[in-house]
């Protein structure tokens, strides 16, 4: 158990170096950092001075060493546009994004798994057709389009709802701000968190779904049957607990995906997180808050899978392999 | 039901079970009819389709949909148990009737141990505590063959090998004292090393317990070892049924004759074995007649227009041919 946390650790420290090579590489490839900085009118005196100041001129490799040493430390330079430290940007805007992922997986997960498993259950049902098919659309229809049919119903005909924003928030210690307290912040959440989440839930309803199906069709289901076991104990003791290793892989990478791809709904919905900032950050070619949200993400996403990893020794006894060998 | 000892544990009435497909209409058993006794072995036997598990899946109340019960009945002593509603269904199976699966490598839940689920099914069928049934399970492990059972209770399936595991499922299958236990195939998935001792772990433990036992197989060696009496199915048609010894040694049906032939024995000079030529009919195509005619080296005029029916031939002999029908034959032959 402790060898194989140690080992995964090991790769994603391997896969973080690798983003951190994409993310240095940025600086290299998307225009000159000088030019950025001192503008057309600085002399070519100036310039040299600079890159030389900034290690501009040092090899490669010591430069990229440097930039993992900072970024190992959270330093991530000074935004190129708004003059400040990259890591207090990001963290600032982090909040409203985590909680807008938070939610929205929260909503995906549970309406999914609940219609995933209902849908499997009464499988030849009218409901379940409705639904199967109107799920159907939440995975066809773009992100964007859902979030502004949401805010023309919901906010512009209905007015039930705000279209932008975030509400009234409240700090929480020194840097973190949640929407969760007043009551603006949590309507505020409302019709972002459905955007970002539908087609998520979608997609875990559907997997829940073929996946139960399946496990429903397994011998030791018809054995349990056979046995005499109620209903519930079946479906839902025996057939649902297996059903939920491979739920656990596509929910946790769906989680990656959802702060990931809150870009778009954030842009829609000018929901003042990381997304938002990127957005303008590409705009104004600002690389150091570019570079610093890919690492942030691949970090995300690294973590996540160690997560997952691990929930996968908690469900599937097989995987404790020392175990095995001890009562052999 | 002339001067019938006792009255039958279960007892299967022209049963039908029919599956609808796109093609029409599938008779995968037509009209069988069989008893099993208290404490009896019934051997079950026929080639792959001809019906065997679906006659344990309709006992049981478990076949697959879009599969139904188009008549008959099925009564387990004396009380019908092919119209009970699903939940008192329920409570028939795993409490009155067990069942053993084929492969007991994907026959148990890999999520949960040995001991959750024996408890969980004993509480299921059973008012005991969690530490009585806990109780139940070890004694049940240690008598089906499990060598240090308290200990071994907690581990789980994958940490049993095949043989190991079928123990537990048997365990499984009897642990709410059921009075039929019916076991599918519940060798062939295993090394040949190991399947006598599953055999003979089934038979003695349903023997102490005076469970019934009906046997699915296809292997005539085990039938013979363990039977009591033995049913052969063909096309979904009982052919014959018959104390064991009786239909081994002087089959009635000709197909019967053709499946014991077909048994490799060590005496034997013969370096063939017998085969029985063609192959049984697909079910939507079923001749008319006797469905084994085509194959049937006897076969004359009557078998091939009229379905043979069950005759009683004494001795709790009966099988379903036209060559024991006095009035079809005729005085043209001597059955």
């Amino acid at each position: 158990m402790i060898a194989f946390i140690i080992r995964r650790l090991l790769q994603s420290v391997i896969v973080m170096i690798a983003v951190a090579a994409v993310s240095f590489a940025l600086f290299r490839f998307v225009g000159d950092p000088i030019y950025s900085m001192l503008g057309q009118e600085a002399s070519i005196s100036d310039r040299e001075e600079l890159r030389d100041r900034l290690g501009l001129n040092d090899p490669i490799v010591v430069q990229f060493a440097r930039f993992l040493g900072n970024a190992a430390q959270g330093d991530f330079g000074i935004s190129y546009r708004l003059q400040m430290p990259v890591a207090e940007l990001i963290l600032q805007r982090l909040p409203a994004t985590m909680e807008l992922a938070l939610v929205s997986a929260t909503l995906a997960f549970v309406t999914g798994l609940g219609l995933g498993v209902y849908t499997a259950l009464r499988r030849r049902g009218i409901l379940s057709n409705i639904i199967m098919t109107a799920s159907l659309i939440g995975v066809s229809l773009p992100t964007f389009l859902i979030g502004v049919l949401l805010i023309w119903v919901f906010a512009v005909e209905l007015r039930w709802l705000p279209s932008n924003g975030r509400g009234a928030v409240v700090q929480i210690g020194n840097w973190w701000t949640t929407g969760f307290l007043t009551t603006s912040g949590r309507l505020a959440l409302i019709l972002p968190a459905i955007t970002l989440g539908l087609y998520q839930m979608t997609l875990i309803m559907r997997l829940v779904r073929a996946e139960l199906l399946e496990v429903l069709r397994t011998d030791y289901i018809k054995f349990a049957r056979a046995r005499g076991l109620s209903a519930r104990a079946v479906n839902f003791g025996h057939a649902l607990k297996n059903t939920l290793v491979p739920v656990i892989t596509i929910t946790g990478l769906q989680l990656g995906s959802i702060i990931a791809f809150a870009i778009i709904t954030e842009t829609v919905f000018n929901w003042p997180g990381v997304g938002a900032l990127f957005i303008n950050s590409v705009r104004f070619v600002d690389v150091p808050v570019m570079s610093a949200y890919l690492m942030m993400i691949a970090l995300i996403f690294v973590v996540i899978n160690l997560i997952v990893d691990l929930l996968y020794y908690a469900v599937d006894p097989r995987l404790r392999v020392d175990r095995a060998a001890r009562s052999h | 039901m002339t001067g019938a000892m006792t009255d039958p544990l279960l007892s299967v009435r022209d049963l039908v079970v029919e599956f609808p497909t796109r093609r029409g209409t599938l008779r995968a058993l037509d009209r069988v009819s069989f008893d099993i006794m208290p404490g009896e072995v019934l051997g079950m036997v026929g080639e792959s389709g001809a019906g065997k598990s679906i006659t344990g899946a309709s006992i049981i109340g478990l076949i697959e949909p879009p599969g139904r019960i188009a008549g008959g009945e099925i009564r387990l002593k004396g009380e019908r148990i092919d119209n009970l509603r699903p939940e008192a269904m329920r409570k028939v199976r795993g409490r009155r009737i067990g069942m053993v699966f084929q492969d007991p490598l994907t026959s148990l839940n890999p999520l949960y141990t040995v001991a959750q689920q024996l408890i969980e099914t004993i509480r299921t069928h059973m008012d005991v505590s969690e530490a009585e049934a806990r109780k139940r399970a070890v004694a049940l492990l240690d008598r089906v063959g499990i060598p240090a059972a308290a200990r071994r209770i907690d581990d789980y399936p994958h940490h049993f090998s095949g043989g190991m595991r079928q123990r537990v499922v048997i365990a499984l299958a009897l642990c709410a004292e059921p009075e039929l236990v019916i076991a599918d195939e519940p060798t062939t998935a295993l090394d040949v090393s190991v399947q006598s001792q599953i055999i003979e772990v089934l038979k003695d433990i349903c023997a102490e317990r005076g469970a019934a036992v009906m046997l699915i197989t296809h292997d005539m060696g085990v039938i013979a070892e363990t039977a009591d009496r033995v049913a052969v199915l063909y096309a979904g048609r009982m052919a014959e049924i018959g104390p064991v010894r009786e239909v081994i040694t002087d089959a009635l049906h000709p197909y019967t004759a053709g499946l014991m032939g077909s048994i490799p024995t060590l005496t034997q000079e013969s370096d063939r074995l017998v085969q029985i030529p063609g192959a049984m009919p697909r079910l939507h195509a079923i001749p008319p007649g006797c469905a084994f005619n085509p194959r049937c080296e006897k076969a004359f005029a009557p078998c091939r227009e009229t379905r043979p029916e069950l005759m009683d031939r004494g001795n709790g002999r009966e099988v379903a041919c036209w060559l024991y029908d006095t009035v079809a034959t005729g005085g043209m032959r001597n059955a």
